[in-house]
């Protein structure tokens, strides 16, 4: 066997330890009528081989398309030490912390990770992790109908798709209402949540709200009216719930200052590679007074017997092995190895450089809008915007698919993730970061151009 | 351990000077943010930054390299922790899953950039289907727990498929994981708990009387959390179907049974499998993990979307947005955690089908041996042989001398090895789940029931050694109840001048 210490010897020496004849009799207490006999699988593979299949595999995908594609999960530089660091195997094969006196290093890793999510969001506690962005969004909101006993939530048509639906599917079991708050359809606030329904949707007496949830930046990359919002929801006694991207607090207003009481996102961008979608990192912060409704584990400080400065996970009675039944989630295992990815990738790059990271991929972003425009795609929305931002193209679907041909992944064709909505049929989501090149910017224009018919690109 | 004692150290925030650390990323035109409204711009657009550590990356390396040393760990040494199969995690599996054609591989990529992983995950839920006798497999769930809800919420949706909106309970034995429990509150079902028989499986007869027309399901773990295989499985699974309810089987101590038990086989309809017990995913200090989720035939029109296709002319492919209205619909933003289903994909495809019998042949090999060699010292109350885990009892060491389970855990940390799961399952006084994987070598069972042999003998030679161990851990016994009563749970500038920094 690939990985067992045992040789024949030892086997034999271990049945006759037990006074059996052989391992079958061990598996004795599995009814005949249920027994199966072995694996109809390949055949094992030497260390050489399996290398070169997961080489093989690894090149069947493409990556080496010039990218623009966002929409969620974000392209950055990732310091070497990130990873360097991760690959200490006292990190990444111990498990969750259950006996701290060995395994102070896991718990002052996650209670750090608390301390820095809750500078980033301006709120007052983190719990150690959840999944991605869309189930610490799901868990914010069922945390609102938990802590307001109200049973309907508003979810703004800004939010990420794939979220709002993780949401609906969680909202379903626990026969909750999720109701979607519209987007403004024109002028300059167009893309947008709109405050206007929001306020109808609010004054529904018979239907009290719990909690609004609204994205910023949005899915399609806008800023939204965060503190109006807030004062909108607050008025109506339902919390605030801000959907937040990590790097953009760098330089954007955070949850804390708007006046959110939760705040969940997905902590990707923060030195995780993109992996097809996971192992991301959910996070979700709130304000002190929320935190026994809070779902997940917490780590805090305490002292040992001698007085040591020491951590510790804390208010367990919230939690599923504890509770059972009544516990705030059934979350057990969550991303705590993602999370310690967030936190080296935090303190590696620092305060100034994480602002440079969201105002590099702002300025990269803006000469990306302007290179599209002149290549005949203007952005199809006229608000403020960080770094992503949709741009109308005609038939965006195929000349997305057409520019795969040309080395260009130029973002998302909008009609994929929300193929209802007609304002969106012919539109490309696109995004920029620090890791956008200028050459690229202009490699994107001059393809663009040439699919459209265009002439001559401004460089 | 080595000498970790020594190594207790600042907080990120108390080793931050201003002016260290910089230069990972170029800067950007001083103008970049001009265009964005000041109101909209954290501490108003007065270019507050976040107030982040700032470290140099020497000593932001010796922060980790020194809090690893904190940790025990699977790479440190024995780690018999059960119902969580501490086994080895093969490095190849963490060289493979770094690979740039995986790891770089944006998720809302076009199916035709994505061949290489959509295989991967394709083939390793037909090796799941046949490993757990199911006729498909979704490998979204991020983790155990999630894969429970993804199969109870499966449940919940096939009962109001057939109009059948009666059924709002789950049966769950005492003995189980308390993500069972949780599972069935957050899909909106109650539970009704099951007591266990005098030989630690399910009281058939109690089971019997709790079914009826509100049975949604039932949970098993099987083999139990007891290391038991349920041996009056049929009867469970044929009287949960006849009363209409469904029969769910928690996965997680599959590790036991690869090659000679397929749940679905046996008439499961929906388990889950956690990839870091059985497939050596790294447990990365509480995840990430992933919980795929494999189910029969009644179930298959409600997997969660979007499932991995094989397409008629052989490439792979995801479903689109609303292809099967009979979904759950999504539960995560994106495909799986598929970083850690590369490293289980590599460990299956190293073993193959024998080898994974082999696990499990050796994995319960090492639990029957050690079970009996722990025989020699403590009491072990089922004398049956067990599968892959076994409980042990400190019940009479405590009634002899006052030495409960805590500190026969505690002191075994002294010894240099990971303490076994403590105080469950809740059905055992003074329980000690043990669980030595099939990773484990002879010389290392032996020497962690010496171990034992010694704490049995000091707790009635020097109980207060016992009471007052780990000795020589980092950090000894901590004040847990302060920690809840006070919470500090993120670093404040006060919070230095309460406690000290160690250095």
């Amino acid at each position: 066997m690939a990985y067992g210490p045992h040789t024949t010897q030892d086997r034999a020496l271990m049945l006759e330890a037990i006074g059996v004849e052989s391992v079958d009799a061990l598996f004795a207490d599995i009814p005949v009528s249920l027994r199966s006999s072995g694996l109809n699988l390949p055949a094992p593979e030497s260390e050489a081989e399996l290398s070169e299949r997961m080489r093989l595999l690894a090149g069947r995908n493409r990556v080496d398309l010039v990218s623009f594609l966002g929409a969620g999960a974000y392209r950055h530089y990732t310091p070497a030490v990130v990873d360097q660091m991760l690959l200490r195997g006292e990190f990444y094969t111990a498990y969750t912390p259950y006996q701290p006196e060995i395994s102070q290093g896991t718990l002052q890793t996650i209670y750090e990770y608390q301390s820095l999510m809750a500078e980033l969001t301006g709120l007052d506690v983190v719990s150690a992790s959840h999944y991605d962005g869309a189930t610490a969004t799901a868990e914010a909101a069922l945390m609102t109908c938990r802590a307001t006993r109200r049973d309907r939530v508003l979810v703004s048509r800004g939010v990420h798709p794939h979220y709002r639906e993780t949401l609906c599917t969680y909202f379903a079991g626990a026969s909750l209402i999720a109701d979607d708050i519209p987007l403004v359809a024109d002028g300059p606030a167009a893309g947008t949540t709109d405050l206007a329904a929001l306020e109808r949707l609010l004054g529904d007496p018979d239907h009290p709200v719990a909690g609004v949830v609204v994205a910023n930046p949005s899915f399609l990359g806008l800023l939204e009216p965060m503190a109006e919002i807030g004062r909108l929801a607050h008025a109506a006694g339902a919390l605030f719930v801000s959907v937040a991207e990590p790097v953009s607090l760098a330089v954007l207003a955070t949850p804390g200052e708007y006046g959110a009481d939760i705040a969940a996102g997905d902590g990707q961008p923060l030195g995780l590679p993109l992996s097809y979608g996971g192992p991301y990192l959910g996070i979700l912060a709130c304000r002190e007074a929320l935190v026994r409704g809070l779902p997940g584990r917490l780590v805090g400080m305490t002292a040992d017997i001698d007085g040591k400065r020491a951590f510790v996970m804390t208010l367990r009675a919230r939690e599923q092995d504890i509770r059972r039944e009544k516990a705030s989630s059934n979350i057990c295992t969550n991303q705590a190895l993602c999370a310690l990815a967030a936190s080296i990738y935090l303190a590696a790059i620092g305060p100034h450089g994480l602002r440079d990271v969201a105002a590099l991929g702002a300025a990269r972003a803006a000469e990306l809008e302007v290179a599209l425009a002149a290549a005949g795609a203007p952005r199809l929305h006229p608000g403020p915007y960080l770094n992503e931002f949709a741009v109308r193209v005609p038939n965006a679907v195929a000349v997305h698919a057409r520019l795969i041909g040309r080395g260009i992944l130029a973002g998302l064709p909008l009609a994929r993730l929300e193929p209802g909505d007609a304002s969106l049929a012919d539109a490309l989501l696109v995004c920029a970061t620090e890791v956008t090149a200028p050459a690229e910017i202009a490699a994107f224009a001059e393809a663009l151009s040439a699919e459209l018919g265009g002439s001559d690109v401004a460089r | 351990m080595t000498a970790a004692g020594d190594r207790l150290g600042p907080t990120l925030f108390e080793r931050s000077r201003p002016g260290r650390g910089g230069g990972k990323v170029p800067h950007p035109p001083k103008d970049a943010l001009a265009r964005i409204p000041a109101d909209l711009l954290r501490g108003a657009g007065t270019g507050t930054a976040a107030r982040l550590p700032e470290i140099s990356e020497p000593e932001l390396a010796r922060h980790y390299v020194n809090l690893s040393q904190l940790n025990y760990s699977v790479d440190t040494g024995f780690y018999p922790l059960g119902s969580c199969t501490m086994k080895y995690n093969p490095k190849i599996n963490e060289w493979a899953a770094r690979l740039p054609g995986f790891a770089a591989l944006h998720p809302l990529v076009p199916d035709e950039l994505a061949q290489g992983t959509l295989q991967l995950l394709w083939e390793l839920e037909s090796a799941l289907a046949e490993i757990g006798g199911m006729k498909a497999v979704t490998l979204q769930p991020a983790a155990g727990a999630q894969g429970e809800l993804t199969g109870i919420l499966m449940v919940r949706a096939y009962h109001l498929s057939r109009g059948d909106t009666a059924r709002t309970e789950v049966l769950i034995p005492d003995s189980a994981h308390g993500t069972n429990p949780a599972t069935a509150s957050m899909a909106g079902f109650t539970t009704v708990t099951i007591p266990s028989a005098p030989d630690g499986g399910v009281d058939v007869e109690a089971f019997r009387a709790a079914l009826g027309p509100r049975t949604a399901a039932i949970m098993i773990t099987n083999p139990s959390t007891l290391g038991l295989f349920e041996s009056r499985l049929c009867e469970l699974i044929d009287a949960v179907h006849e009363a209409g309810g469904l029969a769910y089987m928690d996965g997680a101590n599959l590790n036991a049974i690869m090659g000679r038990f397929k749940p679905g086989e046996a008439g499961f309809d929906v388990m889950h499998i956690n990839v870091h017990k059985t497939f050596s995913t790294p447990h990365g200090g509480g995840g990430p993990g992933a919980g795929p989720v494999g189910v029969g035939e009644k179930l298959l029109p409600f997997l969660p979307s979007p499932r991995v296709l094989r397409r008629p002319d052989g490439t792979f492919g995801l479903e689109t947005a609303g292809e099967r209205p009979t979904s759950i619909g999504r539960v995560r933003a994106f495909a799986g955690n598929t970083g850690v289903l590369v490293r289980a994909y590599a460990y299956i495809r190293a073993h193959g089908g024998s080898g994974l019998c082999e696990v499990s042949d050796d994995a319960v090999l090492a639990a029957n041996y050690l079970k009996a060699r722990v025989a020699e010292v403590l009491v072990v109350p089922f004398p049956r042989p067990c599968m892959h885990e076994f409980v042990a009892s400190a019940a009479t060491l405590k009634s002899e001398t006052g030495i409960r389970t805590l500190d026969v855990a505690k002191r075994l940390i002294d010894y240099g090895f990971h303490p076994p799961t403590i105080y469950f399952p809740l059905t055992v006084e003074e329980a000690m789940l043990i669980e030595p994987t099939e990773t484990e070598s002879l010389e290392t069972l032996d020497a962690f029931v010496e171990a034992l042999r010694c704490i049995v003998a000091e707790a009635h030679s020097d109980p207060e050694l016992l009471h007052s161990a780990p000795h020589t851990s980092p950090v000894r016994r901590l004040d847990e109840t302060t920690a809840a009563r006070q919470p500090n749970l993120a670093w404040r500038a006060m919070t230095g001048s309460q406690t000290p920094c160690p250095d």
